[in-house]
């Protein structure tokens, strides 16, 4: 045995290990307001945020007749303003038929397999992540309400537990960063408290969008964990946690992030 | 701008430390008092890696490197912990520092057992080699106030 433990009595003058605390409602902020005035500046004028480009090919898209059943999303949906409002704001959501959640891009995906009968966009595909984008949109500035159903409270459960688990590593837990040390920075990046509010976000680092899922993975890459696969339930049970934890924070789809 | 928000501790590093058994130390009170190489380190080296973001050191901490553009505030600045702690100490603290306080979020850096889910590229391996250890351990002995 290389360590002896009986060495360590200065360890018992530690703290034991105290539950993180979770953040208030009333101290809840949103990446954006952790921003340059020019990332600010960039998300709020529509003509000036590229966000809104994946919101108009989105918006294509949902007119475009698509797969063999030749349907196009509002041949169901009919106008996203007023079907799609809200949507975003509740998901990841139950799906009865799966006994499991959600998140958006699936719903999509599951749209177009059984009423389009097309085949899944790819995940972070142009397509996919277009179409999600423009579905959000149409809940800017909606308090997000995930969570509210009852059936996913064991799923929020097992994403919480994700969530205060150490990993990688670096052996950090996402709690460590994003409700302990929110007001740090991390070398030159303020930490921020990783709140879901603005996804698919334009994120300046990537030059491109991207979804929730692939800034979670850029975190776990970070604490050098082997990152959960896109899609995989550990995913949608992160995805699930983070949108409860925003509960009541508006949506602001599409964000600006660094 | 986008270069500096640049992922944070993701690079894909070229590995040091390759997977090989850890040097065996022993824990002497609350430090490490041989080197883990037998040798001493370097403390030029030592403060190019603390000055290097492959190595973690200034993601989390402030260091008197002037050059260093972009430093972390999530630690406390390590100017002075050459008279705060002592060589063994400090060895310790990189070997370890969860010996110091069991809830720390500073990485073992000389460890590899007891983690969660260690990607891919980086399983068996300890963030930092030995004799990186030392060399960082000897310049942050000359930190003095
Ligand atoms: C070592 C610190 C650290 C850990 C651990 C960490 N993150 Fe992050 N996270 C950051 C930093 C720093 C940023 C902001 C980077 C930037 O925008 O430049 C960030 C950003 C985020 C964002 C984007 C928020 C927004 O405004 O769009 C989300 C979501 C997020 N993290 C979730 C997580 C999750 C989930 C985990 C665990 C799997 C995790 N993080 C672990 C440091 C961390
Ligand atoms: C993820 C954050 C993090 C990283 C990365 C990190 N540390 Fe730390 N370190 C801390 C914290 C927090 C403390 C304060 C005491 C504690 O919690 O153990 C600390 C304490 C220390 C101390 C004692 C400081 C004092 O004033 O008493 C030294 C020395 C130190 N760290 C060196 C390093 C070196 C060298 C590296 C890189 C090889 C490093 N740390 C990487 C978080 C970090």
């Amino acid at each position: 045995m290389r360590l002896c433990a009986a060495a360590f009595i200065f360890a018992a003058l530690g703290a034991l290990p105290v539950l993180a605390a979770e953040i208030p409602a009333a101290d809840r902020r949103s990446g954006y307001s952790f921003m340059s005035s020019d990332s600010k500046a960039m998300q709020d004028d529509d003509t000036a945020n590229p966000g809104m480009l994946a919101v108009l090919e989105g918006e294509t898209l949902w007119q475009t007749k698509q797969g063999d059943a030749g349907k196009a999303c509002a041949d169901c949906h009919g106008d996203a303003a007023t079907s799609m409002k809200g949507v975003a704001a509740r998901y990841p959501a139950f799906d009865a038929a799966l006994g499991r959640p959600v998140d958006l891009e699936q719903r999509i995906n599951i749209c177009r397999r059984d009423h389009q009968q097309a085949s899944p966009f790819p995940n972070e595909s142009h397509e996919l992540l277009a179409l999600a984008t423009y579905v959000a949109q149409q809940s800017r500035g909606q308090p997000i309400t995930t969570g509210d159903d009852s059936a996913l409270a064991p799923f929020i459960a097992k994403g919480r537990e994700l969530f205060m688990q150490r990993q990688g590593q670096l052996n950090l837990a996402c709690t460590n960063c994003h409700d302990d040390n929110w007001d740090k920075h991390l070398a030159g990046s303020a930490v921020t408290q990783g709140q879901p509010t603005g996804y698919p976000i334009y994120r300046l680092e990537w030059q491109a969008m991207g979804s929730l899922q692939r800034r979670i993975r850029g975190c776990m890459t970070g604490v050098r964990a082997q990152a959960f696969d896109f899609g995989s339930p550990e995913m949608v049970a992160l995805e699930l946690y983070l949108m409860s934890r925003a509960h009541g924070m508006p949506l602001e789809t599409p964000a600006v992030r660094p | 701008m986008a270069a500096i928000a640049c992922c944070f501790l993701a690079a894909a590093l070229p590995h040091v430390a390759v997977a090989q058994a850890l040097a065996s130390y022993s824990i002497a009170g609350d430090g490490i008092a041989e080197s883990l190489t037998g040798q001493p380190g370097d403390a030029v080296r030592g403060r190019a890696l603390v000055a290097d973001r492959s190595s973690t050191c200034i993601l989390c901490h402030a260091a008197p490197l002037p050059e260093v553009r972009f430093q972390g505030d999530l630690a406390p600045n390590l100017a002075g912990v050459g008279s705060r702690w002592s060589v063994p100490q400090l060895r310790l603290r990189l070997v370890d520092a969860s010996k110091f306080k069991s809830d720390t979020i500073m990485p073992s850096y000389y460890r590899v057992d007891g983690l969660t889910r260690v990607g891919r590229n980086w399983q068996g391996k300890p963030i930092l080699g030995a004799e990186q250890i030392e060399d960082i351990v000897a310049y942050l002995a000359t930190l003095r106030d």
